[in-house]
């Protein structure tokens, strides 16, 4: 099943007797059957469509300001669906362009963590002896922390900013990455064709590229999407804390903090950039339970 | 298994070293001046260099290491800029904050969690199985400071059952002797503070809670359904044992390793969990006092506070993979 994920390898074979069907087209079927799965996909689609079409669907910009009374603190209405805030912003308008705050931290430090912890995963295991055992030891201090916890010395350090927050992220998520990966270099290693590969001396790095990466894309792929949801709430985390987005970006977190001392006055400015991190956090959670459990039989229950 | 406790306690030794390592270079990883960060653009010359010398930075960084690592040992943790006093000395209040919080969480969890993981996998595709996953799958996607805040706005704002935030009444504050409240009111036999205790407790805990309690019930029942799959377990039915002690007896026992892991893992994870809640809640636990640490730029208070609190960490995921071996015969360590 692995050899026939790999391209390279895909086309010497004599063309099969019966039509045979890639693993990823089997994954598909079976995730396509998984109701959840598909309700987290659209809630995801949904959320990625809010934030390329923020101008359009927001109503108003992030920041326009209405000091009257009239305008401040006002429950959601059918002007203001979600309410207005302290300042008289609307907050729907404010949640709909959160969304790309929070979208793009969240793809982009689990990128950035994808890209850094596979180099680190790939040479530790590949290269083995005294490479692996630092690296392996790096990500074991690493992990020795609370995550969100290294998140904040991080960005204390740093100085809080969003960017350093998407650092901060990025970084925790390494050893995740790091670990799933040089696991699987270290199994596919011991594969036949690795062993054919080496005796007909093909480098290291075409070995690496052409044969190790392409056999750990599917426990990527359910890594990283579930590491999008955990990435999209410690963002919020620290922006809630004060150490992530700074005013007036509507990044969610960072909205709930500033609504906190209206709590009893104005709930909805509370609620509604809540849901919306509920939502989609819970969005990219289905989605990557459903990937794993079509990427991954052997995972299923 | 002695040998193997032995090995695990090595291995930690890289590990803890490690973690020194890096909380202290993060001081050092500040841009530009840390003295002259901590103090402001403001502060005079002379104030600048007085903090240098206190915080050893005028001097060569292995010296400062070594000195670090030997002020450890010897339980010197340094000393808080902002207040003075030596920060071994006036965490432990904050500790016992936290722990008492995180106790009673990880109780929460555990209970309801595991029975709820039960549940679901004996009734499998039960109306109880489905709504209890559902609701697990919404508790791992919430951030906890924001059910916090609902918590809040329910139970004390509207329905006035429970305080809003803080441990104790302040008007009438608890006398002190452990730093945990539950135990000192009863110690005191005074049951009327136990409650106000109790009430403060309430809210803080099931928000810590949630995470762990929506993991746990969601690996107690893929485990359990493994479980109950075997053949030993459908033995134990037909001898027509009822269906009760093969569920919480038989097939527990065989489940519970992986729960155990997860219970361990969250356990730490709580730690770091406790900084959001301490904020919602203001809970004077060591996520706070690590917090008001980093607005005021106290960074030898950030720097042993996080030491600690990975220390921690690492000793509980320790106790965690021991007791496998003393749970689970089976486990064989070389």
């Amino acid at each position: 099943m692995e050899l026939s994920t790999n391209k390279e390898m895909q086309v010497p074979i004599e063309p099969a007797e019966e039509k045979a069907v890639s693993p990823w087209l089997e994954a598909w079927r079976s995730f396509r059957k998984n109701k959840l799965a598909v309700i987290g996909t659209f809630i995801v689609l949904f959320f990625v469509l809010l934030a390329i079409f923020a101008p359009y669907i927001a109503p108003e910009g992030i920041n326009e300001q209405k000091l009257t009374t009239s305008d401040r603190l006002q429950a959601p209405s059918s002007e203001y669906w979600f309410g207005t805030d302290d300042f008289g912003r609307d907050v729907f308008s404010r949640v709909v362009y959160g969304s790309r705050i929070s979208l793009w931290v969240g793809f982009l430090a689990v990128i950035g963590s994808i890209v850094i912890g596979c180099l680190l995963g790939i040479v530790a295991g590949y290269y083995g002896k005294w490479v692996d055992s630092v690296i392996s030891r790096f990500f074991d201090i690493l992990l020795a922390f609370p995550s969100i916890l290294l998140a904040i010395a991080i960005v204390a350090v740093l100085g809080p900013s969003l960017r350093n927050a998407l650092i901060a992220i990025a970084i925790i998520n390494i050893p995740n990455f790091g670990r799933l990966i040089r696991s699987r270099v270290l199994s596919v290693k011991q594969e036949e064709f690795i062993m054919a590969a080496k005796a007909v001396g093909m480098k290291n790095s075409r070995i690496l590229f052409h044969h190790v990466m392409p056999n750990s894309i599917a426990p990527i792929i359910v890594q990283g999407t579930l590491a999008i949801a955990t990435a999209i709430i410690e963002a919020a985390a620290l922006g809630f804390l004060g150490l992530g987005a700074e005013a007036p970006n509507p990044e969610w977190g960072k909205m709930l903090s500033d609504a906190r001392a209206f709590l009893t006055q104005a709930p909805w400015t509370l609620f509604f950039p809540g849901l919306a991190i509920v939502l989609t956090v819970l969005g990219f959670n289905l989605m990557g339970d459903g990937l794993r459990d079509a990427l991954d039989p052997r995972m299923k229950n | 298994m002695l040998s193997y406790t032995v090995k695990r306690l090595l291995s930690l030794i890289p590990v803890l070293l490690g973690l020194t390592l890096i909380v202290f270079f993060m001081i050092r990883a500040i841009p530009g001046n840390p003295a002259q960060t901590i103090l402001g653009q403001l502060a005079t010359d002379e104030a600048v260099a007085a903090l240098t010398k206190q915080l050893g930075l005028d001097q060569p960084w292995y010296t400062q290491f070594f000195h670090y690592l030997g002020g450890l040992f010897t339980g010197d943790l340094g000393e808080s800029l902002r207040t003075k006093s030596p920060i071994n000395e006036e965490i432990w209040p904050f500790l016992a904050a936290t722990a008492e919080l995180a106790f009673c969480a990880m109780i929460i969890a555990i209970v309801i969690g595991v029975n709820a993981g039960i549940i679901s996998a004996w009734f499998q595709n039960s109306w109880f199985d489905y709504v209890a996953m559902i609701l697990a799958l919404i508790g791992v996607s919430m951030p906890i400071f924001w059910l916090g805040l609902m918590e809040q706005w329910v139970f004390a704002i509207n329905l006035e059952w429970l305080p809003t935030s803080g441990r104790e009444n302040v008007r009438a504050p608890i006398e002190t002797i452990t730093n945990f409240y539950i135990l000192d009111t009863l110690i005191q036999g005074r049951m009327d503070q136990f409650w106000v205790v109790v009430k403060h407790l309430v809210m803080p805990s099931f928000a810590l809670a949630t995470i762990p309690m929506a993991i746990i019930a969601r690996i107690t029942r893929s485990t359990m359904l493994e479980v109950m799959k075997s053949d030993f377990i459908r033995t134990a039915r037909a001898k027509g044992l009822r269906m009760f002690w093969v569920v919480y007896k038989h097939s527990l026992k065989n489940a519970i390793i992986p729960v155990l892991t997860i219970i361990g893992l969250q356990t730490g994870l709580l730690l770091g969990g406790a900084i959001l809640t301490e904020t919602i809640f203001s809970w004077p636990g060591i996520g706070r006092y690590i917090y008001d640490a980093i607005n005021y730029r106290d960074y030898p208070v950030i720097q042993s506070g996080i030491l600690i609190i990975a220390v921690i960490f690492v000793t509980i995921n320790l106790i965690v993979d021991l007791l496998y071996a003393a749970i689970d015969p089976r486990i064989k360590y070389n």
